[in-house]
């Protein structure tokens, strides 16, 4: 049965465990769920509670132990490694709660380096990268290095960087975990932004008032679905979604 | 890969180049040893060719379709020593009969030259020079190639009028009679004189056994034998000591190389037969032509495996410095996975980065070994030759060890688990 054609992300009974020693660690044990195109969602729970390893199966970097992940009406868990990059590559953008910027390149180079894979050529690569430069309002620090940009500056480059390849859904583990609540705060005005303008955002975190910008939210307990509370997507597309990542 | 396009590699390339311009110290250290390696090799290479090259040259200067009999001196115990009251008379050596026997039996021979070679100092005036007089036949100038510079050589003419003419080698003739219409002159030889009917000119650089010396005086055999008898006495501090020796040299000459082997297998024979003691010796200058390339194959294959044990290490070097790179950059790759670098991008990414260093060192090693060789033949005249194909092998294995030694390191890195490598600090 194949998903409907708003969902985005639809997950069957999807377990995921690690056989640590003698020990079986169910990560998740049976979880299901469906993500609507343009829905905004947190994944809440406590530490251990399989946060990180859900996104990191919703992202493609991990497939599932048992159960079946439906990407944009694929099935993710029978992939080779290299249609997971390819998906990774065409659909999905990163942010990490260590920003985790490539420290050698500048600011416009990291956000080069998604339309590097895809193969766009260089005059185009920069004039796209500046102008990302310039939506997360980066783009008077195009050639700095991420080591002389504080903590909220660097998260604004990798957002840019993750929506290089104009993804469909954004993943985000913890990207306030490691700033100030100011900062925070500027940080999820952009994700609200993003939202705005059609992103399909899912959020980890277990901190309640970043969840609360949030407007779908699962909580997970030891790898299961504690509860799950869905509000129906307001659609509000602004151009410049339309045109600009068209 | 994706586009299949080779300008889609173009930013790879560029990302190798940076990184090794990013690490410059380092990445200069770990070139130094394809730059010596590949330097060493092509320098080698040079030295070994021009070496080879110079004894096969002149190893061809006594004809490779040529066979050489030489008299040979035996040690003391064998000699046939006539005693005599205050001293001895060494009778050894090539004979009249050797060369007529040799010309007789031994099938494909062209032309055969007899020669007897005696140290006798020349006067000319107040002037004189110990030189080397070569009593032979006209033949000598068909078989030992030496440019006529002036007048003609021996006749046979002369040889049968027992003339007392001579032909001389112009470093002889300059020491003798500088400033003067040199063809025509008389000179003195022992107790002989003689008229300069001819002067070739003098080769250069014989080192096996070359019938060649400073300064040469060709005088026919049949005057030699006149004048001088075919006793060589010298005077010793012990009294008198003489050596008879019929003929010193009898140079054959084969109508073709094909005959060569089998004849000198023949002359040998024939000598051995007529010849209690072993006094004489046998040059096949094809034989040592071949020896002296075999050997210089020889040369060539310890020359490659010392040549490849050092850009082995080289390569070991890049290796290393490649795997610690990995790790420091771990982080990186997981960042790039994270993106959607496929593995086999990762593999390239890192392929290209050793590719720059091994070949960036391979040219600076080229360099190195072109310019090792043109000091070497400046500073000390030895002959050197970089030949092309050395410079193509010696690129050719640091692109070879820059690909060997780079796909174990880029394997490790793609490896690598995305979520690991993220998580590394
Ligand atoms: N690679 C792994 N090997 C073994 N156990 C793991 C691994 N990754 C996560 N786990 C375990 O799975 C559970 C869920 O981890 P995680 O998804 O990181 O939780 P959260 O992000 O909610 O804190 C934890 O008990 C953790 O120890
Ligand atoms: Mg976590």
């Amino acid at each position: 049965m194949k998903p409907g054609n708003d969902e985005v992300v639809r997950l069957e009974n999807v377990k995921r465990h690690y056989l640590v020693g003698d020990e079986t660690v169910r990560a998740l044990d049976g979880v299901s769920f469906t993500i609507r195109r343009g829905g905004y969602w947190a994944i809440m729970g406590p530490s251990g509670s399989g946060k990180s390893t859900m996104l990191n199966i919703l992202g493609c970097l991990d497939r599932p132990s048992e159960g079946a992940y439906w990407l944009n009406g694929e099935n993710v868990a029978d992939m080779g490694d290299d249609e997971l990059s390819d998906h990774r590559l065409k659909n999905l953008g990163f942010v990490f709660q260590s920003f985790n910027l490539i420290s050698q390149l500048t600011v416009c180079e990291n956000i080069e380096v998604p339309m590097m894979y895809l193969g766009i050529p260089p005059h185009e690569r920069a004039e796209r990268a500046k102008a990302l430069a310039e939506r997360v309002g980066m783009g008077h620090r195009l050639r700095h290095l991420p080591a002389e940009l504080s903590g909220g500056q660097r998260q604004r480059v990798a957002i840019a960087r993750a929506l290089a390849n104009d993804p469909a859904v954004i993943l985000a583990d913890e990207p306030t975990g490691n700033l100030d609540s100011a900062t925070s705060v500027q940080i999820m005005q952009m994700f609200e932004e993003l939202y705005g303008q059609g992103k399909t955002i899912i959020l980890v975190t277990h901190e309640p008032d970043i969840a609360e910008y949030a407007k779908s939210r699962i909580v997970l307990k030891d790898g299961r679905l504690l509860s799950l509370e869905e509000s129906p997507v307001q659609r509000n597309v602004t151009p410049e979604m339309e045109s600009g990542n068209a | 890969m994706r586009s299949g396009k080779i300008g889609y590699l173009w930013p790879f390339v560029k990302l190798g180049l940076t990184d090794v311009w990013r690490h410059k110290t380092r990445s200069f250290l770990t070139m130094l040893g394809m730059v010596f390696g590949v330097g060493s090799v092509v320098a080698m290479l040079a030295v070994g060719e021009g070496a080879s090259q110079q004894s096969i040259d002149s190893i061809k200067k006594l004809g490779s379709d040529n066979i050489m009999v030489l008299s040979v001196k035996p040690s003391s115990e064998e000699t046939g020593s006539t005693g005599q009251a205050r001293g001895s008379l060494a009778v050894y050596g090539l004979l009249y009969e050797d060369a007529d026997r040799i010309l007789e039996t031994v099938p494909g021979v062209k032309s055969l030259v007899k020669a007897r070679m005696t140290q006798r100092v020349a006067r000319v005036g107040e002037r004189q020079l110990e030189m080397r007089v070569v009593e032979t036949t006209p033949e000598w100038f068909g078989i030992v190639n030496r440019p006529l510079l002036d007048g003609r050589v021996l006749s046979e003419r002369d040889l049968a009028y027992r003339a007392n003419v001579c032909v001389l080698t112009e470093h002889g003739v300059r020491r003798l009679l500088s400033g003067r219409e040199m063809v025509g002159q008389r000179i003195r030889i022992a107790s002989g004189v003689f008229e300069v009917i001819g002067i070739v000119q003098n080769e250069s650089g014989g080192t096996v056994r070359a019938p060649d010396s400073e300064a040469d005086g060709y005088i026919p055999l049949t005057t030699g034998t006149k004048l001088f008898g075919e006793a060589n006495i010298r005077y010793s501090a012990g009294g008198m000591e003489g050596e008879k020796v019929e003929l010193s040299e009898i140079i054959v000459h084969m109508k073709g190389t094909e005959y060569v082997e089998a004849a000198s297998r023949a002359i040998e024979s024939v000598l051995k037969r007529f010849h209690k003691k072993p006094d004489y010796k046998i040059d096949v200058p094809l034989a040592l032509l071949r020896e002296t390339e075999k050997n210089k194959r020889t040369f060539n294959i310890v020359l490659g495996a010392i040549a490849g044990i050092s850009l082995l290490v080289g390569g070991i070097g890049i290796m290393n410095i490649m795997l610690a790179s990995v790790t420091e950059r771990t982080k990186e790759i997981g960042i790039r996975r994270a993106i959607g670098a496929r593995k086999s991008l990762i593999v390239v990414q890192f392929l290209i980065n050793t590719c720059v260093l091994s070949i960036t060192g391979g040219i600076v090693g080229l360099a190195l070994g072109v310019a090792i060789p043109l000091l070497i033949t400046l500073f000390t005249a030895m002959p050197t030759v970089v030949q092309p194909y050395s410079l193509a092998l010696a690129f050719g294995i640091s692109v070879g060890i820059g690909i060997v030694f780079g796909l174990y390191p880029a394997m490790r890195a793609a490896a690598l688990d995305p979520i690991e490598a993220l998580r590394h600090e």
